[in-house]
């Protein structure tokens, strides 16, 4: 590779947030040494941070444990901090940012009594938002920790009451697994982090994390798939709470990009449960364009467009349509009046 | 080759179109912008650095070009590109240059973990390095302009780099950032001291940027040792004065001056702590250059004998 094209990668690994996922890469392959200088020291450099990163998750998971630990329900870790403490693949070389539990629903009000006395505080929201995370999604409103400043999501599903995808959380909470070295913390079960982390992807409306998210998905099938019962679980459990959709179109990306594809035994049953062929295209070709990393080496065109269908179809997904229209145009007009917040420059240390 | 050996059109060509990269130390940086002031500034500045081939590596690229929308024309705006995002507000034109030097340092201060790095002014002399840590307003800059006009050697004005092997310190020898009452200062303590056009109503106030020695650019690629920590405090018509600081304070203080101790977690400890053990630590005030000057040569010589 050129100079030139080592900058690239850099700056499309940066965007996509895997720097530190790319230096974990050429570690564990062996190619560190034959990486030029300068593209390595930041290789290096991405590194330490994710490093420190997996600390501070842990810190803060412990904190958060501490805290809940008396009331009655399980306290289960999604998406990062449970790969990082399942010791799942997708923890390596990770740049967390929030932690996210899953907790039973009727004990969201203790959970929240609770975590404000040990210091997480609901971020002060207009109204109109905290009823949109209270009633409409499927979270309380973002926790901020008063002295750490690190942020907490509390959910009781993965998917919002409203939406086309919406689940009990109490189905979830059957199958999650306590983790050996500290039972009173759990993760789900293998086949529900996985249609979680397929759900995710589709419903969230930003897909700047795309790329990232998938990568994470295909090291859980990889890592998961070693078990022969685990492919016809994951399909069942998809049929059992309705998760045929999401996972069909995310397997189609997962095939397109790495190759991992559902076993041969078991296609016929994904084709019944995935989506009809002229959708399952359309997603196909949007997910292809909005999935890659947002630099603008890798726009198209249609990179825009694909990401506002996107955008617009995670929204859909999670609202009824007479929810959605005044909503995002008054997140736009919100938007717009909002000033972009930034360090200034003479003040950001230097 | 160097940038001085650059013709003033090819300068002005390069750096408006695919770039221009200047070696800074460790850190080979590209720079685009079409903006008269900043190109000025740059072949001013920068006239003593290496120009780094066109396709070789670049550590990071800074774009300064002018904002979108009516913001071009009313009351002209830059603004920096990294990596096609925007991460700052925009400033006035006329602030082009400071902001590709405080971008500069943003790079390096956020990206650079493969050092320790300390918002700090280092000056060294025969091998061995003087750190002075400081908030803004401490005057550490223009002690540091002062010094390095009276034998001592630039490293850097803004950021102590320790490397983690060896706790080293390693020099960017870039132009050295004044504001307000210092340039005047300055100009009068070292008139043949070269600056830049002065940049007015910015963030921190009038700022100006001073051009490194031909000699310490030359000298860039030679680290130091750490000797002497001094935490100085500009104070109007005080006396110099140099007072021992106890050493396990000044680490807790260099640890709260540096951008990512925490997140070098036990090495950052270590490396911080060897530098500590190496060095002499104070505590500086003064109001006088000329003094101030002279206590740290004693220093030197004290070191020397």
């Amino acid at each position: 590779m050129s100079p030139r094209d080592w900058e690239l990668l850099l700056a499309q690994a940066r965007a996509a947030r895997l720097l530190a996922r790319l230096a974990q890469l050429c570690e564990t392959r062996g190619w560190m040494a034959a990486v030029p200088d300068g593209p390595r020291r930041h290789l290096e450099s991405g590194k330490r941070f994710a490093d420190r990163l997996r600390f501070e998750v842990l810190w803060e998971v412990e904190h958060i444990q501490a805290a809940l630990q008396a009331l009655p329900t399980p306290i289960v870790l999604l998406k990062g901090a449970a790969y990082l403490a399942a010791g799942l693949p997708p923890g390596n070389g990770r740049l967390f940012s929030d932690v996210d539990i899953l907790v039973r629903r009727e004990q969201l009000p203790g959970v929240e009594s609770a975590l404000f006395a040990a210091g997480w505080i609901a971020e002060k929201l207009k109204p109109y938002d905290d009823r949109y995370y209270r009633q409409w999604m499927h979270e309380l409103p973002p926790l901020q920790h008063v002295q750490r400043r690190t942020y907490l999501d509390v959910h009781h599903s993965i998917a919002p009451p409203t939406s086309r995808f919406a689940v009990d959380g109490a189905a979830l909470l059957t199958g999650c697994r306590a983790l050996p070295e500290e039972p009173r913390l759990s993760v789900l079960a293998p086949v529900d982090m996985v249609l979680h982390s397929a759900v995710h992807l589709l419903q969230e409306g930003q897909f700047d994390g795309g790329l990232r998210d998938l990568l994470d998905l295909n090291d859980l099938l990889l890592h998961f798939g070693a078990d022969t019962s685990f492919w016809p679980d994951l399909l069942q459990r998809a049929r059992e709470l309705g998760f045929g959709v999401p996972l069909g179109h995310a397997l189609v990306q997962i095939d397109r990009l790495f190759g991992t594809r559902v076993p041969d035994r078991w296609a016929a049953e994904l084709r019944s449960l995935a989506p009809p062929s002229a959708s399952r295209r359309l997603m196909a070709s949007l997910l292809a364009v909005a999935l890659r990393p947002d630099h603008s080496s890798c726009d198209s065109r249609l990179t825009g467009l694909a990401r506002w269908l996107l955008y617009v179809r995670s929204h859909w997904l999670r609202m009824p349509w007479y929810q959605i229209a005044p909503h995002l145009v008054r997140k736009a007009w919100a938007r717009s009046l909002e000033r972009y917040r930034s360090t200034p420059p003479a003040e950001a240390g230097v | 080759m160097i940038l001085g050996q650059l013709s003033a059109g090819d300068l002005a060509r390069r750096l408006a179109g695919p770039g221009l990269a200047i070696r800074t130390g460790p850190f080979s940086i590209r720079m685009r912008s079409g903006i008269d002031s900043l190109q000025t500034a740059v072949a001013l500045l920068y006239d003593r650095h290496s120009v780094v081939d066109e396709d070789a590596f670049c550590d990071f690229t800074l774009e300064i070009v002018p904002a979108r929308g009516l913001r071009r024309w009313v009351r002209p705006q830059v603004r920096l590109f990294l990596e096609g995002q925007a991460p700052f507000e925009p400033l006035p034109r006329e602030h082009a240059f400071p902001l590709l030097e405080w971008s500069m340092n943003w790079c390096i201060s956020a990206q650079a973990h493969q050092y320790l790095l300390l918002h700090a002014a280092v000056v060294a002399r025969a091998g061995v390095a003087m750190v002075l840590p400081a908030p803004p307003g401490s005057g550490k800059s223009t002690l540091c302009a002062g010094l390095i006009h009276r034998g001592w050697r630039l490293l850097s004005d803004e950021m102590a780099l320790i490397s983690l092997a060896g706790g080293e310190l390693s020099a960017l020898a870039r132009p050295v950032s004044l504001k307000n009452e210092s340039v005047r200062v300055i100009r009068e303590f070292a008139p043949e001291a070269v600056f830049s056009a002065e940049a007015r109503d910015t963030s921190k106030g009038t700022v100006a940027h001073l051009k490194p020695k031909a000699d310490d650019v030359a000298c860039m690629d030679e680290p130091a040792r750490p000797r002497w920590i001094v935490f100085p405090r500009y104070l109007r018509d005080a006396p110099a004065t140099l007072a021992p600081r106890p050493k396990a304070d000044a680490m807790l203080e260099l640890g709260r001056n540096a951008f990512n101790y925490a997140l070098l977690g036990q090495t950052g400890f270590e490396v911080l702590g060897g530098v500590i053990s190496a060095s002499d630590c104070y505590d500086f005030t003064y109001s006088r250059l000329d003094e101030a000057i002279e206590i740290f040569d004693a220093l030197f010589r004290q070191h020397r004998g």
